[in-house]
């Protein structure tokens, strides 16, 4: 296989755009994408202070990476979910990686936010750790941003991130969710612009950039990761993929351009400030705050049980 | 070849002859879709044709999270 831009030998094959590049000319063609992702949404500026979610994973290491070689003024934010030697792991990648750039990581951690750690309080209200793990992270990223003063934050969500999410929430008809899955979220009510410049490429081509620009990265899955939903979505996609190369890009392209504007609705549930915390929510007592109130009255319950054993 | 190979778990196979990256994935019963493979510090496409001497890795690429 040949290079379509300088016809060397290909490192990369990219089937749905029927393309193929040498290691050179994939790099390049990376950046051009986020570059127009970032440009076509108008997802932030040079002037903007832009606050990367990572993980120590490719996906968001890789969009740390192309931000600060695009110039752009992008810091990290690690959320130490305290999931045992993979959150170790996953946090000294990642420091390793800002300490190698020069760039300033911040570091919140779960357990001290939260009183316990998210396995912890998924364990405690019966809940996926999943679930508990999304609510905590985006709860996190938001009021991280905020209180810290960046104008948007970065998430590294790519193309199959956003066909698997579609996929569910076009299975379920989660109307709500459809009508605000977008590449670029604008702020307001509390909450920071979110932007996901790299929602042009895909999950491999994430992970090639990481491996051609020497990103030591966690290539482990998460261990709460196994069977869950996103996985069989990606999967039952992939296998489209394979037969009918550029499905996910008609999938969720199509949805951005045809589909999302039937979901709009004037009528979004109003935000309001939480009455425990003041961080954004639709309901009087956001939801991380009920998840952890849920989940320490469920870890005093269990102790006085033990407690009440041992006697 | 000696075959890398982290999902579901970490292991080595070994498979004879010269024989095309796509043939190896086959082998092991992956969608090309889903992985990148790696020969030292270089990506391969799968047409690229393996020797009795190479080592690769066959690193998923999709994740969860």
């Amino acid at each position: 296989m040949r290079c379509i831009k300088c016809r060397g030998k290909a490192a990369v094959d990219i089937r749905r755009h029927n393309s193929a590049f040498c290691a050179e000319h994939f790099l390049e063609y990376f950046e051009n994408q986020v570059r127009r992702a970032i440009d076509e949404e108008e997802m932030f500026g040079a002037q903007d202070r832009v606050l990367v979610a990572v993980s120590g994973g490719k996906d968001s290491l890789a969009l740390w990476d192309v931000l600060l070689r695009l110039g752009y003024q992008a810091d990290g934010l690690y959320v130490d979910l305290g999931i045992g030697e993979y959150s170790e792991e996953s946090k000294r990648l990642t420091q390793v990686f800002a300490e190698a750039r020069g760039a300033a990581l911040h570091v919140a951690t779960v357990a001290d936010d939260f009183g316990s750690n998210v396995p912890d309080l998924a364990r405690a209200v019966r809940r996926p750790p999943c679930a508990a793990c999304g609510t905590t992270k985006r709860y996190t990223f938001n009021r991280t941003a905020r209180r810290l003063g960046y104008d948007v934050l970065a998430t590294g969500h790519n193309l199959d991130d956003e066909a698997a999410a579609l996929l569910g929430n076009l299975l379920h008809w989660n109307m709500e969710y459809l009508a605000r899955q977008a590449p670029s979220l604008p702020a307001g009510n509390g909450l920071v612009r979110k932007v996901k410049p790299l929602y042009r490429v895909g999950e491999r081509e994430t992970a090639s950039y990481a491996v051609l620009r020497g990103i030591d990265y966690m290539v482990d899955e998460c261990p709460n990761a196994e069977g869950n939903q996103q996985l069989l979505y990606k999967e039952a996609l992939n296998h489209l993929e394979r037969q009918s190369p550029g499905t996910k890009h008609a999938l969720y392209f199509g949805f951005l351009e045809r589909g999302r504007p039937r979901f709009e609705s004037p009528e979004a549930p109003p935000l309001r400030a939480c009455d425990e915390c003041g961080e954004p929510t639709t309901a009087v007592v956001c939801s991380q705050c009920r998840l952890v109130a849920r989940a320490h009255a469920a870890l005093e319950r269990m102790e006085l049980r033990a407690a009440a054993g041992r006697e | 070849m000696k075959v890398l190979v982290r999902i579901p778990k970490k292991q080595v196979y070994e498979f004879p002859g010269r024989r095309p990256v796509l043939w190896v994935l086959k082998q092991l019963g992956v969608n090309p879709e889903t992985v990148i493979v790696i020969r030292g510090d270089e990506l391969l496409t799968n047409d690229e044709m393996l020797g009795p001497d190479d080592e690769i890795e066959v690193r998923p690429a999709i994740s969860g999270g």
